[in-house]
């Protein structure tokens, strides 16, 4: 009961506001940047036949399972006082972080979008051309008959960046108020022994996770039923 | 009614699948407004044509001309919007039927008419079904979505493969009615046709595919009456194994 109490107390702390909202921000504008450019290249990739495209395929399934902390150590390098990047001075910042989430999350997007795309019967944009459609308009038809997988795509990568920690820990260095997010704070109150506010951010980002996964299971129910 | 212009002219046509050649036509006119029925077996290349006559296939040798510009290469998009099919399996967007239907009036920009699409869901006995998502209809009520989506935007030619191939009579002959209705404001109509009965209703000529080729081509009622070819007969009797 007393662990319950404590539990409780400890969402009313204003520096779990600060977490989750540092959180949501970072791995949105890491999903936002995924997306927009994720998108349009896994549905080029699913839709038309080049040299290279092997190649590209290979690279973005490689990339669906690169450890996160192997990206963090790469950014880290790259964003580091020496590193080709150093001048930008974005190490220990959100922009590292959303940087190593982009990085994450773009093979995901690109990755999954390519499969969704790629499994549109062919013969629907042959017939959609004979309805008179426009080369861009038949292939945006394909884009929208794929859409339950590109919705799972871009929701599979929320919750792969969202719940990672070695690349933000790396290169965000977990400082308070400024580069904590929710999975580097729970490392860090674990390690105090501070259980109950570890349970707490654990809890939100499990909550978290949940209202997205409702969130695409409601879009996909309504675009199916379209 | 045919006007006597040619609108399809094929000049020695050929289509290859790799090696194997899957339609071989010396010369195959179609005239402006006529309704030409495609008769043969499985694997004549009937659909094969059809999609050759709706530029979606490129043929790998001849010419084909349409309302006087060639078109072996992608023609531009002006000349394609003449043109529509109605394939075998029809294409059924995750949208509403009415959408669908809608469907080729919106990739033109053009807003459907007040009560047109109702209009043409009744003439096929489906206007009840407006609302309802389309990948929850039959194969019938599929089939008949296709040929009011393809009649939506009033093309000026018509493409249709096996039109009819999962109706029951009373449907036939309500897609049969829209069919005539469409030749009779002068849209140029080419069906592939399972049933020989159906050229004879429908098709102010009908020619026999074989393998590819084009055996005999002539007036319905000439070719299924009084054939020239042999081939033609066996086929039209049933005589012909394949």
């Amino acid at each position: 009961m007393n662990v319950l109490t404590n539990l409780i107390n400890e969402f009313g702390r204003p520096e779990l506001l600060r977490i989750v909202a540092l959180t949501l921000r970072v791995t949105g504008a890491a999903l936002f940047i995924a997306t927009i450019v994720g998108v349009p290249l896994g549905a080029l990739l699913g839709l038309v036949r080049f040299r290279g495209q092997r190649a590209i395929m290979l690279v973005l399934y490689t990339g669906m399972g690169l450890p996160p902390v192997v990206v963090g150590l790469f950014v880290y390098l790259l964003l580091s006082r020496s590193g080709p990047m150093g001048s930008l001075g974005w190490l220990f910042t959100p922009a590292a972080m959303v940087t190593a989430q982009t990085i994450i999350a773009f093979p995901l997007v690109s990755g999954l979008t390519m499969s969704a795309v790629a499994g549109v019967d062919q013969d629907v944009r042959l017939q959609v051309v004979a309805l008179g459609a426009s080369r861009w308009q038949s292939l945006w038809v394909v884009i929208q008959e794929a859409r339950v997988g590109l919705t799972a795509a871009i929701v599979v990568a929320f919750g792969g960046i969202i719940s990672e920690v070695g690349a933000v820990m790396l290169v965000g260095g977990n400082v308070e108020g400024q580069t904590r997010v929710l999975t580097t704070a729970i490392v860090l109150y674990t390690r105090q022994g501070d259980f109950a506010m570890a349970m707490a951010l654990g809890i939100v980002l499990i909550g978290i996770a949940i209202a997205a996964n409702i969130l695409l299971l409601q879009l996909q129910g309504r675009l199916r039923d379209r | 009614m045919a006007t006597g212009d040619v609108l399809y002219r094929l000049e020695a046509v050929q289509h290859r699948y790799g090696a194997r050649v899957v339609l071989d036509i010396d010369r195959l006119n179609v005239m402006e407004g006529e309704t030409l029925a495609l008769i043969g077996p499985s694997g004549a290349g009937k659909s094969t044509l059809l999609r050759l006559l709706q530029f979606l296939e490129r043929p790998s040798a001849g010419r084909v001309v349409f309302a006087g510009q060639r078109v072996d290469a992608a023609p531009p998009l002006d000349v394609r919007r003449r043109v529509t099919s109605v394939f075998q399996k029809p294409l059924v967007l995750n949208r509403s039927v009415r959408e669908n239907v809608a469907f080729g009036l919106h990739l033109r920009g053009v807003r459907p008419r007040p009560g047109q699409i109702e209009q043409l869901l009744d003439a096929v006995g489906i206007s009840p079904l407006a609302r309802a998502p389309a990948r929850m209809l039959s194969g019938g009520e599929i089939q008949r979505m296709a040929i009011c989506r393809a009649l939506a935007f009033e093309p000026d030619v018509l493409l249709l493969d096996e039109p009819t191939a999962n109706l029951d009579p009373q449907n036939v002959r309500l897609v049969e009615t829209l069919v005539r209705e469409r030749r009779a404001r002068g849209v140029t109509i080419v069906l592939a046709v399972h049933q020989v009965f159906q050229a004879r209703r429908l098709a102010d000529r009908t020619a026999l595919l074989l393998d590819g080729r084009l055996v005999e081509i002539a007036p319905t009622s000439q070719l299924l009456d009084a054939p020239q070819d042999p081939r033609t007969r066996a086929f039209l009797t049933g005589g012909m194994i394949y």
